[in-house]
């Protein structure tokens, strides 16, 4: 999971850039809902799906090698779904030399389609949305607002507190130290203390610039401006595709 | 009409600040100030200057309220610093932080200098208005949609002092304004704070920069003002300056016939 | 170890997501009530170093390395409320800017990573704490604790979840066997670093961790004439809060586990799951062995004696949840007495300094 974060951000002006960022995190979420309710063995929704994002990811001008690069995140799971066909329970079927669970062959493709979609969907809203205006898209589709602030504090002093955890690990290397098993636990562990004496405090002292600066307990909302319907009709329309074609597949099915 | 002309001219009559018998101790029970007693007018640059420890910072805290003395008062443009009149107060008295990271909460440098008067409840073209203008008198306004943390130290100095300009304040307390920014960025900055017509307290261990900026120094030492005249006097005493742990930088003389700092340059 | 789309089931999902959105909401008012307008930039901050120390890597041994999770040590040092907002905010953050982690499995993952962990990091730390003697030792003893059984009880919460709609045909044995395994031993990589931390916190800032706010020594007042006495505990939100914050939380809890086992598990699929159906397709079922407890009233999820079968599962999950709360309550409480008693008065000599 620690594997490194991609500043997923491209920036960009497309109109996919330009849709607000509400209705594009709605339409992340509700195009991997219907990702999630498609059914496992209508393989062609799943194509469709995948066009669907493809036609997004033109629109937006995220180049296919940006989003492939950073789905490796994906990693760990796919080594779980692709273990399932030989692990997995069942009847068996040939598949050249090999024996392999049916059900597991259906349900490693069932979880590695829709875990990639899920993924592309995410990366595609990150690729085209500024950070900050993503916590604020949040903010609108009435996640509590104070659970945003923090979520903003955290995005604006994240690079801050890694800094400081690099110069550490500096600091550290300068003299001589190098961690190469347990026993390093405890120096190691020393900077985390000290990591988090320092974001403490430098909380107090975001809280006191605050104070300075009028604040009384709740931030104020500067820009409450709804989102115009057209804009939230042309960023749902790839999750309403998606949602109309996992429900022909369900009624096929 | 009439009355708020009358109660404008008052407080234009009124000092900046005026502090009396400021004492103070932290919760632990050391005592930090003694009793600081000092004036600042309206209009004048004056530095704060003393040793480490000497409780500078302490007493820039009492000045918005943030500490409350365990004596004394602190008296902002006529209007007494108290639990009612916080608010009021933090609009009066700018004070800048040390870190500016501490300063710069917000994703972007617009919604940053926008906090101070959005709490203020100036909204919509008029907090726009404030929020340029401020940018513009600090020379960061192309930055105005950039997130803080892709500026330089001294590009974040000077927005953190814009974040306080946009409030209009009475007084601009700044702490240490001219440490970590390397030669241009220390002169931009002077030529920025020379260039503004609000009432500054500068607290400082830069002693040419306070020579530079404020015609007025006090020294803080011990919990007290053990000093209060011209910065040129003050820092041509050496022995004074010996006394209270300050030192010129090496090879710095006090120059004898520079022109005294013009109080109202642009 | 975050959860991607598709991995469980849509109702597992969902009610998942209610589970986090009770919890999260319950915690949003305790730090609410004990930081006021401190809440956003302490928890941001502390969510900030959360992420931080996440990406440390500690080595193990020649080559692999671990990383931190920091439920636990988050609710030591921050307090149980303001541990669970962080490591929200943490997952939120990555699902929705970092692309880790399903966007319909977050209430999954909040609920494994954010409310487990510290949750239970924080009970058993509090568990620890009131059982040994008063002092900092006991303060590391019990984050190492908590932080040990954080882990395992993170992957007990994630097989609990697989079982009941996970989507993949492996049997659950073998799931709580490998998740378990592991997940003890990163247990003991956690515990070790958490109480290594928070040891080290406590030898320079013992002001700054939560969970040892009570060992502050009380001001000392000093009469006219002499004499000496310590001045009450200022603690202005802990005391009379106390009573308070645990029940609102509880009751919570009870609801949430009543309304997963008694309302969730009515629309749990009454079709045989993924093993009985390939077992019973095959005609290995005639080999089942019966377990102990099959003829009890409760055998089967069933209620003996009631006729509908939905109805009389939902009926069994509650009374299990029933069961479970008032057995656990009454461990809990016991603890609890016991402690009190030895806390009951304040003595002056041994408040000494570590």
């Amino acid at each position: 999971m620690a594997a490194g974060h991609h500043r997923l951000y491209l920036p960009g002006d497309t109109p996919v850039h330009r849709l607000p960022p509400e209705a594009k995190l709605a339409a992340a979420v509700a195009f991997a809902i219907a990702v999630v309710a498609t059914p496992r063995t209508a393989l062609w929704a799943f194509a469709a799906h995948a066009a669907l994002l493809a036609a997004v990811a033109a629109i937006a001008r995220v180049p296919p090698g940006f989003l492939l690069r950073r789905m490796a995140i994906e990693i760990p799971f796919v080594a779980f779904a692709l273990a399932l066909p030989f692990i997995g329970l069942g009847e068996r079927v040939q598949v050249g030399v090999l024996s392999l669970s049916a059900e597991g062959l259906w349900a490693a493709w069932n979880i590695l389609a829709k875990a990639t979609l899920g993924v592309a969907a995410s990366i595609l809203l990150a690729a085209t949305t500024e950070p900050h205006r993503i916590l604020h898209g949040a903010r609108r589709l009435r996640i509590p607002s104070l659970l945003v602030q923090i979520a903003m504090f955290m995005l604006r002093y994240l690079d801050v507190i890694l800094g400081e955890m690099r110069r550490m690990r500096i600091a550290r290397e300068s003299r001589g130290f190098t961690a190469r098993d347990l026993r390093a636990a405890p120096v190691l562990a020393r900077s985390v203390g000290a990591l988090f004496i320092r974001s403490y405090e430098r909380g107090e002292r975001v809280h006191l610039a605050m104070l300075s600066r009028g604040f009384t307990g709740t931030l104020p909302v500067l820009d409450d401006r709804p989102a115009p319907p057209a804009a939230w009709v042309a960023a749902l329309s790839p999750a309403v595709a998606a949602a109309v074609v996992a429900a022909l597949a369900r009624v096929v099915a | 009409m009439g009355d708020a002309a009358a109660e404008r001219e008052t407080t234009a009559a009124e000092p900046s600040l005026r502090v009396r018998d400021l004492a103070y101790a932290y919760p632990d029970g050391t005592q930090a100030l003694f009793g600081v007693n000092l004036t600042i007018e309206r209009g004048e640059r004056v530095a704060l200057l003393g040793p480490n420890g000497a409780g500078k910072t302490t007493l820039v805290m009492h000045l918005n309220g943030i500490l409350t003395p365990g004596h004394g008062e602190v008296v902002v443009a006529g209007l007494p610093v108290r639990k009612d009149t916080l608010r009021e107060v933090r609009r009066r008295v700018g004070l800048v932080f040390q870190d500016p990271d501490d300063q710069l909460f917000m994703p972007t440098v617009r919604e940053d200098v926008a906090f101070g008067p959005a709490n203020m409840g100036v909204r919509g073209e008029e907090l726009e208005r404030r929020v340029r203008h401020a940018l513009e008198r600090v020379g960061m306004l192309d930055a105005i949609d950039r997130p803080p943390h892709h500026l330089s130290f001294g590009q974040r100095r000077r927005v953190a002092v814009a974040t306080v300009l946009a409030m209009e304040p009475e007084i601009l307390v700044l702490d240490e304004p001219s440490s970590n920014l390397d030669p241009a960025s220390r002169r931009e900055l002077a030529e920025i704070l020379r260039g503004l017509d609000v009432t500054v307290l500068m607290v400082t261990h830069d002693l040419p920069y306070a020579l530079e900026l404020c015609e007025r120094s006090l020294i803080l030492s011990g919990g007290v003002i053990v000093a209060d005249g011209p910065t040129r006097e003050i820092l041509a005493d050496a022995e004074l300056l010996a006394a209270h742990r300050l030192e010129l930088p090496f090879g710095f003389t006090v120059p004898e016939a520079a022109p005294a700092p013009d109080l109202h340059a642009r | 170890m975050h959860v991607p789309d598709g991995f469980f089931t849509a109702s597992v999902s969902i009610a998942a997501g209610a589970v986090a959105a009770g919890g999260v909401g319950v915690c949003l008012r305790g730090a609410r009530r004990e930081l006021d307008d401190r809440t956003a930039p302490m928890a941001g901050l502390v969510a900030a170093f959360v992420f931080a120390a996440q990406m440390l890597n500690f080595p193990v041994a020649a080559g692999t390395s671990g990383h931190l999770l920091g439920g636990a040590l988050a609710a030591v040092l921050a307090g149980p409320y303001t541990a669970v907002l962080a490591m929200t905010v943490v997952l939120l953050i990555q699902a929705l800017l970092f692309a880790d982690g399903g966007l319909t499995a977050l209430g999954v993952n909040i609920v494994l990573m954010g409310i487990v962990t510290a949750a239970v990091g924080w009970a058993v730390f509090r568990l620890v704490v009131r059982l040994l003697p008063r002092g900092r030792p006991a303060v590391v003893a019990g984050s190492f604790a908590g932080a040990l059984v954080s882990v395992p009880a993170s992957a007990l919460v994630f097989t609990l979840l697989f079982w009941i709609g996970g989507t993949a045909p492996i049997e659950v044995g073998t799931v709580a066997a490998a998740m378990g395994g592991v997940h003890v031993l990163i247990g003991i990589g956690e515990a070790v670093i958490t109480a290594l931390t928070v040891s080290s916190v406590l030898a320079v800032r013992p002001d700054l961790v939560y969970g040892a706010r009570h060992l502050a020594t009380p001001l000392v007042l000093r009469g006219a004439d002499g004499t000496t006495r310590t001045a009450e505990p200022a603690a202005p939100q802990a005391a009379p809060a106390r009573p308070r914050r645990l029940a609102p939380f509880g009751l919570a809890a009870l609801a949430v586990s009543l309304l997963l086992a008694g309302v969730v598990s009515f629309y749990a699929s009454g079709d045989p799951d993924g093993l009985e159906r390939v077992a019973a397709d095959h005609g290995f079922d005639a080999a089942e062995r019966e377990h102990d407890l099959a003829g009890s009233p409760l055998a089967d999820y069933g209620v003996a004696g009631v006729a509908n079968e939905r109805l009389s599962v939902g009926l069994a999950g509650i009374i299990g949840v029933g069961v479970t709360v008032a057995v656990g309550g009454a461990v809990c409480y016991a603890a609890r007495r016991r402690t009190k008693d030895e806390t009951g008065t304040a003595e002056a000599p041994d408040r000494a300094r570590a």
